[in-house]
């Protein structure tokens, strides 16, 4: 067609190029699942605004920023990385610039299994091959794709039946290098009648360009319970997509949070699909400025009756930044019963700051409950007022609800060291801003 | 009450003000000496509450003419976090909400804040949790209140009650009460004027904004004045209100409409 067309093509075969790719391994099946995702690489481009699905979010200046091989060795100490330990996770798996760091992690291999699934895979070969890669899907999804044509090291958390982790597991990835590609996997299997609470965090050592490229798969069994916390806190510069699946089965249940405040372009998109009688929540907060954008994709898909589903996300866009939240609830045929609500608030703090914002509600069953509400505002004078005719001046009173707004979000972080961190985060950008 | 040769806390004269162009206060005058309750009745519309907010300085509401004094500085110069620091206080018709900052929190800093501009020190949380329970004890508050998210859920009377209690704590020269009866049950009207009644003492002073004469059986006025158009039109004692309850306010309106005729 056009030669942009071309250019963006090329750009992912240079991606594919760019890096050694993983050395053939011993499962057959990791091969198999690496050469189709090489495969359908070829068949795609580069995603532009005249796609639906990106019609919000230019990433075009992604294709512009020269990207290295990432150097194998990683000499970060526990010093390096001690400002974004989690002190009530009890196992942690660190992955700098995408490659495993056994030296920085605390694994567990026991009943319960909290490692790198690359020295998992002969053991566990069965049930991987059934999962990874299966809920991710490839097809017409470029990034996922490449992920996966370069899968080798990857975040496995093995919950087995009933197995209840009162402490979180902290997945931490940290990008250590500019201007390379990293590609941070993830995949939770969570056997039936399990607990755990699951904190994904991304953040950088630098702040110069690079780009991560991340896949994560949660598969909850019958009354699995799971606690997703998302925490993309990416360097300033840098470069985050994200795709992420949760499969429910029966009656199990599904609680995430996803805060993100780093990188200059981001994009998740969480996609859920629920069984019968499944519950979840799908809350996020962006918190962004200068020109920062944040793109969430959100898909909650009601395949069964008798589904629950909330989401509740916020964003505050400051400067000259730019969100987008795109919510889609799919209620299926014979879906019945199906008990949905959304809601996205948005915070403007400046004149230039801006959001696109598209909920999306699919119904094809006749009983069911949906609501959905959206909001855009700048911040209430009579709140401000109010504040500062308790003495308060207007810039606190400004931060004051500006934070408050953010901190609804927040609050619902189960992990108390964490929640304490961000709050304090939120608390010092939004009292920059203004 | 009514204290001989009291200071005058507010001195309001020919005050004039406007709201995206339409006048609502037309040559208000009104003044407050220290000791004093006074009350401001009047219809829907009349201006009421547009005075409250003008004084604590809310931005919608343009002035036009006259001149506020509070303790004799110029009140209309100041900002309204500078106008509560100096000891003015409005407790809101409608109190606002702020999910995600918790009450204990938001009482604190806004004490600290005022002290701190007093001169005054201020306290850590520990000195600040046994002051605030015992200013709560006063307005009959449970314990959860300062975990919960400032005014988050809070009931009608609950809000108010939370307003009275910020009045405990900043220690206004003049409080302005915007409504506080309206909504109220009749115990939770018994609490806050119970409240109103232990803070109000010889050195400050108490206006009253109210639609009905139901409060003022529990906080009892030295003065009660009719608003109507944007200006005081009667002024009397406690019995005007009781006269209000039972002759309604056309009556006023009347008279003062001869009056000005006749002076005319």
């Amino acid at each position: 067609m056009s030669e942009a067309t071309l250019s963006s093509s090329s750009y992912l075969q240079s991606l594919l190029n760019g890096q050694a790719r993983p050395a053939a391994s011993t499962q057959v099946w990791l091969n198999q699942l690496r050469s189709s995702a090489v495969e359908t690489v070829s068949e795609l481009t580069v995603p532009t605004t005249r796609d639906e699905e990106w019609r919000f979010t230019d990433i075009s200046l992604l294709t512009k920023v020269s990207l290295q091989p990432a150097l194998v060795s990683n000499n970060l100490t526990a010093a390096d990385i001690k400002p974004f330990l989690i002190k009530e996770a009890t196992t942690r798996l660190v992955f700098v610039d995408g490659v495993y760091a056994p030296n920085l992690s605390t694994a567990a291999k026991k009943e319960i299994v909290v490692s790198n699934l690359y020295s998992e895979l002969a053991k566990n070969s069965a049930v991987l091959q059934q999962h990874l890669g299966s809920h991710a899907e490839i097809k017409g999804n470029a990034f996922t794709a490449l992920n996966t044509a370069f899968l080798h090291d990857a975040a496995l958390i093995m919950l087995p039946r009933n197995a209840t982790l009162k402490a979180p597991v902290h997945l931490l990835f940290i990008a250590s290098q500019k201007e390379v590609v990293s590609y941070p996997r993830t995949l939770v299997l969570a056997d039936n009648g399990c607990e755990a609470t699951i904190v994904e965090d991304y953040v950088s050592l630098q702040d110069e360009a690079y780009f991560t490229n991340a896949v994560s798969e949660f598969v909850l069994a019958d009354n699995a319970r799971l606690h997703h916390i998302r925490v993309q806190r990416e360097g300033a510069k840098a470069f985050h997509i994200a795709n992420c699946s949760a499969i429910l089965s029966r009656s199990s249940n599904y609680q995430s949070v996803n805060v993100a405040m780093g990188a200059r372009i981001s994009r998740y998109n969480l996609n859920i699909r629920m069984a019968e009688g499944a519950e979840c929540s799908a809350d996020g907060l962006a918190l962004i400025k200068n020109r920062q954008l944040a793109d969430t994709h959100t898909f909650i898909d009601h395949a069964q009756a008798h589904g629950i589903s909330r989401q509740l996300h916020k964003c505050i866009v400051g400067g000259a930044a730019h969100a987008v939240f795109n919510g889609k609830i799919m209620v299926r045929h014979g879906s019945q019963k199906t008990d949905s609500q959304q809601s996205n608030h948005t915070l403007l703090l400046t004149d230039k700051a801006h959001v696109d914002t598209k909920p999306q509600l699919e119904i094809f069953a006749d009983d069911v409950k949906c609501t959905h509400g959206a909001t855009i505002g700048q911040l209430d004078n009579e709140e401000v007022f109010y504040l500062q005719s308790r003495g308060l001046s207007e810039t606190l009173a400004r931060n004051m609800l500006t934070y408050a707004f953010g901190a609804e979000i927040i609050e619902r972080i189960n992990v108390n060291s964490l929640k304490h961190s961000l709050e304090q985060t939120v608390l010092e950008q939004t009292s920059t801003q203004l | 009450m009514i204290y001989p040769n009291s200071k005058t806390i507010l001195e309001v004269r020919n005050l004039c003000a406007s709201v995206s162009g339409t006048p609502i206060l037309k040559n208000m005058n009104f003044t407050v000496k220290s000791g004093e309750v006074h009350a401001i009745m009047g219809p829907n519309g009349s201006g009421k509450s547009t005075f409250s907010k003008v004084l604590a300085g809310h931005s919608d509401y343009e002035i036009t003419g006259g001149t506020v004094l509070f303790e004799g500085k110029d009140l209309l110069e100041l900002a309204p976090e500078e106008r509560a620091r100096a000891g003015l206080f409005l407790a809101f018709q409608y109190p606002i909400e702020i999910p995600g900052v918790g009450n204990s929190q938001f009482l604190r800093l806004t004490y600290n804040t005022v002290q701190s501009h007093r001169g005054n020190e201020e306290l850590d949380p520990l000195e600040f949790d046994d002051f605030v329970r015992d200013k709560m004890k006063l307005l009959e508050m449970r314990e959860d209140f300062l975990d919960r998210s400032v005014n988050a859920g809070f009931s009608g009377g609950e809000k108010k009650r939370n307003e009275i209690l910020q009045m405990a704590l900043l220690e206004p020269r003049l409080a302005i009460l915007d409504e506080t009866d309206s909504g109220l049950d009749i115990d939770a009207l018994r609490i806050v004027s119970k409240g109103v009644n232990h803070l109000a003492n010889k050195d400050n002073a108490i206006v009253l904004v109210t639609h009905y004469q139901r409060l003022l059986d529990y906080i009892v006025p030295d003065f009660v004045h009719v608003m109507e158009a944007g200006r005081i039109i009667k002024s009397g004692g406690k019995e005007l209100a009781v006269e209000l309850e039972t002759r309604g306010y056309d009556w006023v309106s009347d008279e003062y409409k001869a009056a000005s005729r006749v002076a005319a």
